[in-house]
């Protein structure tokens, strides 16, 4: 018995040891791991988004501004990981968000070449918004019932809102949810998003996200096993993103957006206007407006299908394009500045006397003036006020003789491009917006390399010829003319070198393109990146940075031939081209000065463009307009900135929408002090 | 004589608590450590039921209860001449049994699965099985206690006696069906035939004829599923974390946590969080492990240790075979209810509902551990008195 007892004794002990060596095992070698474990499954990493920086107009006006809202979301994640994929849970939310069960699911369905609108564009990893404008009672049902709700949340948000509707909706860009593939590829994104981040994804929202953003906060919320909040364990508040000021004037926009909708609506064929108000003295952008325009509050909660193709088609107009930097037009006789500054360059006097004949041989084709009149001898100002076209064409032509017309021996001097190029055509402003389009100045190695691209199928037509052309006389002349192409297409014809001198043929300009060129001609011959932000400022009030406008070159001009470009241009609104448009306009006020544009586009009606400055004496703004397919420039497009200058001046009665010159005060507690 | 006189004269209470009492020469460190066991068990309940309402003090408050009834039946248990409960032996046991076979009446309640309970009313409810093994220690120490003429083996007839006891007792439980008390109740006759004396042979046979029944058990699919389940949770815990071996997982988890001094008392997550299921009750260790850490824990299993080692102790200096008896088969049941329990929340051992003597919230398994301490006492007491 007593040895059965030592047998019970070592039994005890070995259990003892047992333990105390797994306990050892569990608690200290594990340890970490097991404290990692119970992080995990004790504890929820809920991102508190940061509030989205407002975009104000120079004045301190709201561009863009935050509503707060109810926003009911959903985390797919813990939906599929359930038995029925979360189909119970939807169910029960369909009956309190009174939406249908399909709607939920294609809502929460990640978008797919192969699924449409209303699809989730952002990460299938996130809680995806199902509801922006959820009621109270609506999300004090699925908080009170979280248990029957898992994976669902109602929280307040903050989310876009634009006061100004469709006014600036291009430039102002537009949010969506992040994707799954910005999260990847950006590192600092990952920690810094929640499913209901967005993104800028168009316009100075895109451009300033990174400081319209903010940083969003964490908090770290101790749950029980039923996922019920018990506290806060660990919390870092969110930082507010910067609020962007914008040069922009509110008021003017809306000036600009009625003129450019109102141009539209005379000219019976148009389809795309843009209008441009640039501040000249300083590059920065007062107004910059395109129509057809839209309500980017349609972005807001998730876009539907059908808004969506809208926004797209061309039968709409393609309302999501803005048309002041990504449409591309020939220039017509607004490019002429361009043309006589060349001349200048290449040794014409400036204060000779020129030809103006009603049509010019261009090697053995005629070149007419507009309607074939002759004007007799002119200045050079002249030439600009009266829009002579054969002083040019024979201009042109000369230089590109003396280049060494269609086979060069030497490098042509290319005094016509390179001048345009000094007017910053055929490259991007470099404004603060995306997708800015380049325009084309169609020199010889352009020439060339359209050939290159081009020739193979030229050749191919030369031979074949057009067999489905029903007009038989057309398609000769196409197969001529692919013909004539396939042969020599490299080659800068005397015709392109004239037509380019107009701003006709292959040259193309995008009206943000024509106003920074105007705002460099008539202020100190500077050419600037235009700017839309002014300052990002924090939402305490402190200046974080304020935006610079670059200079990005210098007219290659000295200021006197500037001075003798300018006045001339001065007298157009007065007595030239656009003096129609411009009647009755008190002069002795505000003298207007510019330049009309009328392009012809084949197949097309002609575009029409004002490019202008006033005061004349000493410009403050520079307006462009452009009507596309709006008839002459005179008559569609000078009329509209003639709205658009009654408008800011208040000469129509109204008071006037001078914009703000000194950056607006934001105070303490977010409100701008005037 | 003076001293008896004075004896005499004097109450009998008096008489058995005065200087001169046995009392006083029970085992203080096994009183010490059931005691500490006792109020660290209190504190554990108390934090891991504190968060089931605001402010929630009421199953503490009815824990402190249980303790001190327990401690009034240890007192008195203690104060019982050992060898009187050898002839009440059978009428304790008797009484046991009919415990158990009102508890598979209608009279019986489940209670998480289990038809272990009869309900007193007044919130308070009893589980005979627990006074089972009391019952059974009893029965088998008294059977076994009487040696054969001429050795210091059990008789034939009474180790058979002995089995019989055992195996009724053991199939009423299974009836509930509880295989944890099962368990324990296994152990108390093997504990107590082992240290009855009897022979080598009869051991091994009967060793032979467990596992023969436990292979059995297997193949005749006996258990129920979750107690499969639960087996191959053991197994394998990362079978069905969600699912059965959630309870390991989660058990894991809050001890491992804990790491070397733990997160203070009332400040474990993994307990506030409710993360492990019946964590006042069978898995009350997980929360010395979180909030004590590893010398928290190692000091309960020192304790019970303690426990162990004192009751093996007065097992040892017991000179007549019953006390000894009793003291050894105490000593089996409950160091193998602590082992399994612990050895469960620490993922080396299956899990079977078995509470942690003297730290487990529990009404009757507070009271029998705490009368077993009583009987430990008792013998002490009297050990030496012949």
């Amino acid at each position: 018995m007593r040895t059965r007892l030592v047998v019970l004794h070592v039994l005890v002990l070995t259990m003892l040891v047992v333990l105390a060596v797994r306990l050892w095992q569990v608690q200290i070698l594990r340890g970490d791991e097991f404290v990692h474990a119970a992080t995990e499954t004790r504890t929820r990493a809920v991102v508190v988004p940061a509030v989205r920086g407002q975009i104000l107009d120079a004045s301190g006006r709201p561009l863009v501004r935050n509503r707060t809202a109810l926003v009911v979301s959903v985390d797919r994640t813990e939906l599929i990981r359930m038995k029925d994929g979360g189909a119970a849970v939807l169910k029960r939310l369909s009956e309190v968000l009174g939406s249908p069960v399909k709607l939920l699911e294609r809502r929460i369905t990640p978008c797919g070449p192969k699924v449409t609108r209303p699809c989730w564009p952002g990460s299938p990893y996130q809680p995806i918004p199902i509801d922006l404008k959820a009621t109270t009672r609506e999300a004090l049902q699925i908080l009170e019932r979280q248990e029957e709700f898992p994976g669902v949340t109602a929280e307040v948000q903050a989310v876009r809102e634009y006061p100004g509707g469709k006014a600036g909706a291009q430039m102002l860009g537009y949010l969506q949810p992040v994707t799954q593939d910005e999260l990847d590829k950006r590192e600092g994104l990952k920690a810094g998003f929640s499913g209901v981040d967005l993104v800028g994804r168009d316009g100075v929202e895109a451009i300033y996200d990174h400081y319209l953003r903010g940083t969003p906060g964490l908090r770290r919320v101790q749950v029980d096993r039923m996922g019920k909040a018990l506290g806060v364990e660990k919390q870092v508040a969110p930082i507010p993103g910067d609020t962007l000021i914008t040069s922009v004037d509110a008021r003017v926009q809306n000036i600009v957006e009625k003129a450019v909708d109102g141009a539209m609506k005379k000219a019976p064929k148009a389809d795309g206007a843009a209008g441009v108000v640039l501040d000249a003295r300083t590059g920065r952008v007062v107004a910059l407006a395109s129509a057809p325009g839209y309500d980017p509050a349609i972005w807001t909660g998730g876009i539907s299908e059908k808004e969506y193709q809208r926004l797209l088609s061309e039968r709409a107009g393609k309302p999501l394009v803005s048309r002041a930097i990504k449409g591309e037009f020939a220039p017509g006789s607004t490019f002429k500045v361009s043309s006589v500054s060349a001349m200048l360059r290449a040794g014409y006097p400036i204060n000779g006397t020129y030809g103006c004949p009603g049509s010019f041989m261009v090697g053995s084709r005629a070149f007419n003036n507009f309607r074939g009149i002759g004007l007799g001898s002119l200045t050079l100002h002249t030439a600009l006020v009266k829009s002579c076209d054969t002083i040019f064409y024979k201009a042109a032509y000369e230089q590109w003789i003396k280049d060494g017309g269609l086979r060069p021996k030497k490098p042509p001097k290319e005094r016509f491009a390179n001048m345009a190029r000094a007017f910053g055509f055929g490259r991007p402003t470099g404004i603060d917006l995306p997708g800015e389009s380049a325009g084309r100045i169609p020199d010889r190695t352009w020439k060339k390399n359209l050939w290159a691209a081009t020739s193979a199928d030229n050749c191919r037509r030369a031979r074949i010829g057009y067999p489905e052309v029903t007009d038989r006389s057309r398609a000769a002349f196409l197969k001529q003319l692919a013909h004539e192409n396939c042969l020599e297409g490299y080659l800068l014809r005397p015709g392109d070198a004239a037509n380019f001198s107009i701003g006709q043929g292959d040259v193309l300009v995008t009206p943000l393109q024509l106003a920074s060129a105007y705002a460099a001609l008539v202020s100190d011959g500077k050419l600037r990146s235009p700017r839309i932000g002014w300052a990002l400022v924090r939402p305490g009030g402190q200046v974080v940075k304020r935006i610079d406008v670059p200079v990005r070159g210098k007219l290659p001009l000295s200021p006197s031939e500037r001075a003798y470009i300018k006045n001339a241009l001065s007298q157009v609104a007065s007595d030239g081209t656009a003096a129609g448009a411009f009647a009755g306009f008190p002069m002795d006020k505000v003298k207007v000065g510019g330049k009309t544009g009328t392009a012809e586009v084949w197949g097309k009606a002609d575009t029409s463009w004002f490019a202008s400055f006033a005061p004349t004496s000493k410009p403050r703004f520079v307006v462009v307009v452009m009507v596309s397919q709006g008839g002459m420039g005179g008559s569609t497009a000078a009329p509209a900135v003639r709205e658009i200058y009654e408008g800011i001046y208040g000469l129509k009665g109204q008071p006037p929408a001078i914009p703000d010159t000194k950056l607006p005060t934001i105070r303490s507690d977010g409100t701008v002090a005037r | 004589m003076m001293d008896r006189t004075l004896l005499e004269r004097r109450h009998p209470f008096a008489r058995a608590v005065g200087a001169q009492s046995n009392v006083w020469r029970i085992d203080w460190v096994l009183l010490v450590a059931v005691a500490a066991l006792c109020v660290i068990g209190t504190l554990l309940v108390w934090s891991s039921t504190r968060t089931w309402a605001a402010g929630s003090t009421g199953l503490v408050k009815k824990h402190m209860l249980n303790l001190a009834i327990g401690a009034v039946l240890c007192g008195l248990v203690t104060m019982v001449d050992h060898r009187l409960l050898r002839a009440y032996a059978p009428v304790v046991y008797l009484v046991t049994l009919i415990g158990l076979v009102l508890v598979v009446t209608p009279v019986g309640t489940t209670v998480n699965g289990s038809h272990s309970w009869i309900m007193l009313g007044g919130g308070f409810a009893i589980q005979p099985s627990e006074f089972a093994k009391l019952g059974l220690v009893l029965m088998l120490a008294m059977l076994l206690a009487q040696p054969a003429e001429g050795t210091d083996r059990p008789r034939v007839l009474d180790v058979v006696l002995s089995l019989l006891s055992a195996v009724v007792a053991m199939g009423l439980v299974m009836l509930q069906p509880d295989l944890g008390t099962t368990l324990v109740l296994a152990v108390i006759i093997a504990g107590a035939l082992i240290l009855g004396g009897v022979q080598k042979r009869w051991i091994l046979l009967l060793a032979f004829s467990v596992v023969v029944a436990a292979v059995a058990v297997w193949l005749l699919d006996l258990l129920e599923p979750y107690q499969v389940a639960r087996f191959t949770a053991f197994i394998d815990p990362g079978v069905d974390p969600r699912g059965v071996g959630y309870n390991s997982t989660q058990s894991l988890i809050a001890i491992g946590s804990g790491e070397l001094f733990g997160k203070g008392l009332f400040e474990g997550g993994q307990t506030t969080g409710r993360f492990v299921p019946e964590q006042h009750t069978d898995f009350i260790f997980t929360v010395a492990g979180e909030e004590f850490g590893f010398f928290g824990s190692v000091t309960v299993v020192v304790l019970l240790g303690v426990v162990l080692l004192r009751g093996l102790h007065i097992a040892k200096q017991c000179d007549d075979r019953f006390g000894t008896l009793v003291a050894g088969s105490i000593v089996c049941w409950l160091g193998f209810q602590s082992f399994v329990n612990i050895g469960m929340t620490v993922g080396i051992m299956p899990i079977t509902g078995l509470p942690l003597p003297f730290v487990s919230y529990g009404g009757t398994s507070t009271f029998a551990n705490l009368i077993a301490v009583g009987f430990l006492q008792a013998i002490r007491i009297r050990e030496q008195s012949f």
